[in-house]
């Protein structure tokens, strides 16, 4: 089956869900599992496709959340405005970031690592300045319409979220056959041996990082308009650079569904979990913590490798399912 | 094409490289041979960007390469193999060699087209829907090799591609080779395998110890005494001699 055509029979069979669903609970459970399928994705293609593992994703999806929040509170501008400048802001900031680490070669763990440094960075001036409220937060002041994307009704979140999901799984498909794509898992592969037939590495990653920091930034705004509430330690506290990194790791690494598949699978098992072991806060990090170890240990691939290996024994000749 | 002029390279206090000079004509298939640790893959690293002399000059069709990225060099019609198979294993054959296609080609279709006309060129036509690290060690030096290709160079540097294949696999790669230069590229490569330099090239030079110390056609290489010493060790050239004497 084509990719365009899974797409588009994903997002069909996804969209009539607010009608069918009658739970308020379930609504927003469901919103919110796509809602970390989207962030998920942004980090899918700087490190499924790209090999960069980033650990600090929060540092755009938070850039992304403050330029919206400010701007509608300090210059009242319009939220759909503020999305695509969310997302123009976090992309410049991957930008810059990427054009400092790249420039100076680093790769691997020490890649992690600065960009966990830079959202604990970020973290910490968010925390001081007078413009981003500080500790205090910032209170974005509800006004329920479309037009300023607080939608009346919560299933005008889950169609804003699905259309996203969809955007990030096209540019995904479009990623697995364009030059860029082409580029990008050349350099993930191996980064010498791309050069040596004229691979530009630095600028192939440095735009996979823009364009993951867009993502993720477009993300921060939507949640900004969700919650309408936004501090230091949600933006560019450690909790969404781990819900971004989790969903594709759990679902398949560098495939196009496996951010969406790993999201619900995250968010089904961080539900049991609260009906079997209670609503101690932490609890579900702790899930997190205990199935990333297995998923690293048992299934490199995720969930996706792990369909492909269960189909190739029941199916020998089954290569590529 | 390529012109090499008095390249000088030191890691701490080993030379690599001593003012390597050499000049490879276009349309032309030469060798660079020489024990290992003569420098011969550093040369290869120094003219494809990877590694900056410390003295010297590199010119491509009258152009600099020095302080040129590999990439750039790569783009200008220089393109290097590597000695140690760098595959991108992940990807399928067919995928590989089209990264290389890319370079001047902005559609996927036509790269994936290329790749496929690249692929039976070298022999992998039939594989080519294969993981490159499903590939033997024949295989992979195809690969690399098509990958080379694939980007439409004007010289490849071939640093062994017959390393480590049996002779049978030899005298399979051998006749591509010869059908890489008809095609119109030129071919400089590392090799050990004299069978494959006799048989290939019409120029040879001669690397020990970081110093060119011989270049000539392969047949006045074979018999130079300096080549003979510096593979088998002091004394070694009059040594046959020496005993055809004692025989007499």
């Amino acid at each position: 089956m084509p990719r365009s055509l899974q797409i588009a029979l994903f997002v069909a069979a996804m969209a009539p869900l607010p009608l069918v669903i009658g739970s308020e609970f379930w609504l927003a459970w469901t919103t919110l599992a796509l809602f970390y399928a989207y962030l998920g994705q942004s980090w899918n293609i700087l490190a499924g496709y790209g090999g960069q593992f980033s650990f600090g994703h929060a540092l755009f999806f938070g850039s992304g959340a403050y330029a919206t929040a400010m701007l509608q509170i300090h210059l009242g501008l319009n939220a759909w405005a503020g999305f695509l400048l969310a997302a123009a802001a976090a992309a410049a900031v991957g930008a810059a970031v990427g054009y400092l680490v790249f420039r100076y070669g680093l790769r691997g763990s020490y890649f992690a690592l600065v960009t966990l440094a830079f959202a604990e960075a970020f973290r910490v001036v968010a925390n001081s300045l007078g413009i981003t409220g500080g500790g205090v937060g910032l209170l974005v002041p509800l006004k329920p319409s479309v037009a300023t994307m607080q939608f009346p009704e919560k299933s005008g979140f889950f169609w804003l979220v699905l259309a996203l999901v969809g955007l990030g799984l096209i540019l995904t498909a479009w990623l697995e056959r364009s030059r860029f794509g082409a580029r990008l898992m050349a350099v993930r592969e191996n980064e010498d041996a791309a050069r040596a037939i004229g691979v530009d590495a630095f600028r192939t990653k440095l735009a996979a990082l823009a364009l993951s920091g867009a993502l993720a930034g477009s993300a921060g705004a939507v949640y900004v308009q969700m919650y309408l509430y936004l501090d230091p330690g949600i933006a560019y506290g450690p909790g969404m650079s781990i819900e971004a990194l989790l969903a594709p790791i759990v679902g398949g690494l560098g495939t196009i569904f496996g951010p969406v598949l790993g999201a619900f699978a995250l968010h089904g098992i961080a539900e049991i979990g609260k009906v079997g072991l209670g609503q101690a806060p932490g609890l579900n990090l702790v899930l997190y913590g205990v199935l990333l170890v297995l998923m690293v240990m048992f299934m490199p691939n995720g969930l996706f490798g792990l369909g492909r290996v269960t189909l190739r024994r029941l199916l020998p000749g089954v290569r590529n399912a | 094409m390529l012109d090499v002029i008095g390249v000088t390279k030191r890691f701490g206090g080993v030379v690599a490289t001593d003012a390597v000079s050499l000049s490879v004509p276009a349309g032309s298939i030469s060798a660079l041979i020489g024990p290992n640790g003569a420098g011969k893959t550093t040369l290869f690293a120094q003219i494809s960007g990877f590694v900056k002399p410390d003295a010297g000059e590199i010119r491509f069709e009258g152009a600099s390469l020095l302080g040129r990225a590999p990439e750039e060099i790569c783009a200008l019609g220089v393109v290097r193999t590597f000695q140690i198979v760098q595959p991108f294993a992940g990807l399928t054959v067919r995928e590989n060699i089209a990264v290389g296609a890319h370079l001047h080609r902005r559609r996927r279709r036509e790269a994936l087209d290329h790749a496929d006309a690249v692929a039976e060129r070298v022999g992998l036509g039939p594989q080519r829907d294969k993981q490159a690290a499903a590939l033997t060690i024949a295989g992979r030096k195809r690969l690399e090799l098509a990958k080379a290709l694939a980007t439409d160079p004007k010289l490849i540097l071939l640093d062994e591609v017959m390393a480590g294949l049996n002779p049978s696999e030899i005298d399979e790669i051998i006749p591509v080779i010869r059908a890489v230069r008809q095609s119109g590229v030129t071919v400089l490569l590392i090799e050990h395998v004299m069978r494959a330099v006799m048989n290939l090239s019409e120029r040879v030079w001669v690397l020990n110890d970081g110093a060119l110390i011989a270049d000539g056609t392969p047949a006045a290489i074979a018999a130079d005494a300096r080549v003979i010493e510096a593979y088998l060790g002091h004394g070694a050239a009059s040594a046959p001699a020496a005993a055809a004497t004692a025989h007499a």
